[in-house]
């Protein structure tokens, strides 16, 4: 009698959440049956949608970038990383105060705008390394073999600290990135009048994902955090010093966060000390979207979020008549998140670690 | 050892440099210069300076034993001197570069004056690193000192000091009380007299002395002899004062430190309620503001006057709806995570909390719950004809709810449900197999928490009349976060302490109000790290938590310094700080 009542229950749960993810597939295909077929909110053209679809893949590609630190920290150390944005800020805000804007008012960054980019990324690729690596030995380290929701407590303080240890350096005011002429304006491709802004931030994009995911797969340094990713006892065995490869999969992942700071700052044209925020959610959305621990899919997850946050307000949110679709973009985003982790947490591609850590 | 660890003391005193250079190009010790501790002598900015030099001493100097006086004074110096290089390169560096404030805005004029004693950049750098190398010194005099007497006379010192803070709050009991002519003679414009301080010093310290010698072996002694029947009145007789003590509370404090009780008191609320989640059942939710939020909006809805209102029914027909639907909100949103551990939990229920936020805010919901300009006109609380308005009406309102959630944790905690959710912290697999029901055992969990919060909320949307959705943000689940695990996990005593210390302080202190999340964010790792368990630990917590960490064995000797569990919440402050400043 018991376990019979206790199956019910269980279908129950069970129900609920089939209940849950059908009215939601059916709320997306009302959606964008209303809008494509019956043409309800505003009308846009053809040209409007192709922005729509670049505009979400440059933003993809930063979560991508972002999503990054995500997913290496978590493939060793099974964490979710909360202070990553923070490293993602911190970064930014240091080399756009300190480099972008001197060197703007010295006028450098005109006469040289691709040394000068070279160097803010450098500055900003630096500061979030030393964040990443001071955060990780106060905070991470000592809690190695602590229960596994410490370190995510820690994590958050950290979060937290270094959001207002910015705000207490460069002010709660806006910070605006200085504008590079070269990188403003459109450009045609193939009869697409495409963002400059935003062709940079993909090319940019493209070339650092590809770039790590060859040093993971085939430097020295990648097949030892691919080796304490798998086994950190075995790893110490081997000879890997675990200690190190973990503060390296830090330094990686911070580093992608801060160049991903500088693009995003290129794109929007400005930096606070609360950009890590969101966007940090967002790529821990993306991570986990495309298969938490694997590059190719914080890469995937990134631009697949990036593109339904850009395309999904104006599609299936107008579509169901709802005021003030764009208000709603992060609502895609969080609600992505939930059904993800409700019911394929393994992600796009990812399943090893998933299945590890379940 | 002995040699002396230049290295080591070299490490030290640089970080805590680094760490106060920091605090100073961040605005902390500037913000904080305005609270004068002792007039005209001391500001708090001060003291966090100058407590890095100090804690430099003392933590160079640990690596020699009580014997090696000079080698330990020695290192205290070195690293003391140190400590205040980073300092002196900020001073440098504003000399050098006038305009840095463009890019650090709180390195100002002001900043410089402070750490140079307003003696001009090269006098007053050089008074700065000699007082701070004497700090150092009189750091590492901790260790040579025998702890009879150094106990004493620290304990002194940090009361005077937390006494001295306080002095505002002090001066606001106690003028109506007393007359301000005394309090003129006890306290200056802001802060203690000099004479006060010196005063309050030797008698704390020389009390300390003396109970630590004499007193306590007394104290014992006394309790030992008595008869079990005169202790269980005497326990009964502490429980009725210190329920009379409540109930005449805010006639005591007057309103603005009873408004400020309050925002205690609803922080409280919400930390029982999230302590059964996290704290018993081990589930990490930091969606919590949703609940609170909906227990708002509820209230908002039924009982405002101004077009939104739907029902024009009285608030006390409203709370237990607002309660309701926080429950059943609790159920909802909790059903989709069931299936979820630990951070993944974590971060959906974060999500939550953010959509929760965003639809109130959005124009979606706009014609029913207003939007961004919220929902005005919400009903005071009304018994017969008389209306709560004030605090110290909504005091008794607030401590009611505190007092049923209280009530409800502690029967809980030991309850059969209260058990069924500790062990499903501890195990899920083994608490599945031992026969617990997962699903009706989380379910509940989350209904009860989200019921507390719902109370909460409601009570706040009455208490202020008005809602907006900017105040239900993922900091006051952060908020809540904290405080609860700053007081304990799991600890009923614990979340009040934690609330008043992270609560109430800042609340108090307007000072600490603009780095508030920064000492949060800093106070979560330390007491991770450090002390687990929290200030005032629930009793399984301690003993779980005696195995895990290498530090725990600095537990064993804070019960013996404290073996009373009814302690002020001064001292527990104090304990926190002398815990922190010991390490490895």
């Amino acid at each position: 009698m018991a376990q019979a009542l206790r199956r019910i229950e269980i279908d129950f749960v069970d129900l609920f959440l089939w209940l849950f993810r059908t009215a939601i597939i059916i709320l997306v295909i009302w959606g964008t049956v209303a809008k494509v077929f019956f043409g309800v909110g505003t009308e846009y053209s053809t040209a409007a949608w192709i922005d729509f679809t670049i505009a979400g893949i440059a933003q993809g590609s930063l979560y991508a970038l972002i999503a990054l630190g995500y997913t290496l920290v978590y493939g060793v150390l099974f964490m979710i990383n909360f202070a990553h944005g923070e490293f993602f800020m911190s970064g930014t805000m240091t080399a756009t105060v300190f480099v972008a804007i001197p060197l703007a008012s010295a006028g450098y960054l005109d006469s040289n705008p691709f040394m000068s980019m070279l160097a803010i990324m450098l500055t900003a690729m630096l500061v979030s390394v030393g964040i990443a690596l001071l955060t990780e030995r106060v905070a991470y380290r000592p809690l190695r073999r602590a229960p596994r929701l410490v370190p995510l407590i820690t994590a958050i303080g950290a979060s937290f600290f270094w959001q207002y240890f910015f705000r207490g350096l460069y002010g709660s005011a806006v910070v605006p990135f200085p504008n590079i002429p070269i990188f403003s304006g459109t450009i045609e491709i193939f009869g697409l009048e495409i963002l400059r802004t935003r062709l940079v931030v993909m090319a940019a994009s493209i070339i650092m994902l590809v770039g790590l995911y060859f040093f993971v797969m085939r430097s020295k340094t990648g097949k030892a955090i691919r080796a304490v990713a798998e086994d950190k006892d075995v790893a110490a065995l081997m000879g890997v010093n675990v200690d190190r490869t973990i503060a390296i999969t830090f330094a990686v992942g911070a580093a992608m966060a801060g160049a991903a700071g500088i693009l995003y700052g290129l794109m929007f044209g400005q930096t606070h000390f609360f950009m890590g925020f969101v966007p940090g959610i967002k790529a821990f959305t993306a991570a986990v979207l495309g298969g938490i621990g694997s590059i190719p899919g914080a890469a995937l997850g990134g631009l697949f979020l990036g593109v339904i946050e850009a395309v999904g307000p104006p599609l299936f949110l107008e579509g169901l008549g709802i005021p003030g679709a764009h208000q709603l973009k992060d609502v895609i985003a969080f609600t992505m998140l939930v059904l993800v982790l409700i019911f394929r947490p393994q992600g796009i591609i990812g399943e090893r670690l998933a299945e590890k850590k379940a | 050892m002995s040699r002396i660890d230049l290295r080591n003391a070299a490490k030290i005193g640089l970080m805590a440099g680094v760490a106060a250079a920091s605090v100073s190009a961040i605005g902390m010790v500037q913000t904080f210069d305005e609270r004068d501790l002792i007039t005209n002598v001391l500001t708090l900015g001060q003291v966090l300076l100058f407590a890095a030099s100090v804690l430099a001493g003392y933590q160079a100097a640990q690596q020699h034993t009580a014997a090696e006086r000079g080698r330990t004074l020695l290192t205290g110096l070195i690293a003391g001197f140190l400590a205040a290089l980073p300092v002196l390169g900020l001073v440098l560096l504003t000399a050098l570069f006038p305009n840095i404030r463009t890019k650090l805005v709180n390195v100002s004029a002001t900043l410089i004056q402070i750490l140079t004693f307003g003696l001009g950049p090269s006098l007053g750098s050089l008074l700065l690193a000699a007082v701070m190398t004497l700090l150092g010194v009189g750091g590492s005099l901790i260790h040579v000192i025998p702890s009879r007497i150094s106990r004493p006379i620290i304990i002194g010192l940090v009361s005077t000091l937390v006494l001295g803070l306080l002095s505002e709050v002090l001066l606001g009991v106690l003028r109506p009380l007393v007359g301000s002519q005394v309090t003129g003679l006890l306290f200056g414009t802001k802060g203690l007299r000099l004479v006060t301080a010196a005063v309050v010093f030797l008698l704390i310290t020389s009390g300390y002395w003396w109970w630590s010698a004499r007193g306590e072996e007394d104290m014992q002694l006394r309790l030992q002899a008595q008869n079990p029947e005169r202790a269980q009145r005497m326990r009964t007789m502490r429980v009725v004062v210190g329920i009379v003590l409540l109930l005449i509370l805010p006639f005591i404090l007057g309103t603005y430190l009873t408004e400020v009780l309050d925002i205690v008191g609803l922080f409280i609320l919400m930390g029982l309620g999230l302590n059964i989640v996290v704290g018993y059942a081990g589930l990490l939710d930091l969606g919590y503001v949703a609940f609170f939020a909906i227990g708002a909006y509820v209230m908002g809805i039924l009982t405002s006057q101004s077009a939104l209102g739907l029902t024009d029914i009285s608030f006390w027909m409203a709370l237990p709806i607002a309660v309701i639907v926080s429950v059943v909100a609790g159920l909802v949103l909790g059903t989709p995570v069931l299936r979820m551990r630990g951070d993944y939990l974590a971060i959906v229920t974060l999500g939550f909390g953010e959509i929760i936020r965003v639809l109130a805010t959005s124009d979606l919901l706009k014609p029913y719950i207003g939007g961004a300009q919220g929902i005005l006109q919400i009903r005071k609380p009304q018994i017969g004809s008389f209306q709560l308005v004030q605090p110290e009406e909504f005091y008794f309102l607030i401590l009611a709810g505190c007092a049923l959630a209280a009530f409800v944790s502690w029967r809980l905690s030991d309850a059969r449900l209260g058990r069924q959710w500790m062990a499903m912290r501890e195990d899920e697999d083994v608490a599945e197999a031992m026969g617990i029901h997962l699903v009706k055992t989380k379910l509940l969990a989350f209904a009860i928490g989200a019921g507390f919060s719902g109370l909460a909320g409601a009570i706040f949307a009455s208490r202020l009349s008005s809602i907006f959705p900017h105040s239900f943000n993922l900091l006051i689940s952060i908020n809540v976060l904290s405080l609860i695990i700053v007081g304990g996990i799991g600890s009923l005593p614990g979340v009040v302490v934690g609330a008043l210390v992270l609560v109430g302080l800042p609340e108090l202190l307007r000072e600490f109000a603009e780095y508030r999340l920064l000492m949060y964010g800093a106070l979560l790792i330390v007491m991770m790290i450090r002390k687990p368990a929290g200030l005032w630990p629930s009793a399984v917590q301690q003993r779980e938590l005696e195995g895990v960490g290498e530090e725990t064995d600095t537990f064993p000797s804070e019960r013996a310094l404290h073996p009373e569990t009814h302690e002020p919440m001064s001292e527990q402050v104090v304990e926190a700080s002398t815990t922190t400043v010991r390490g490895s």
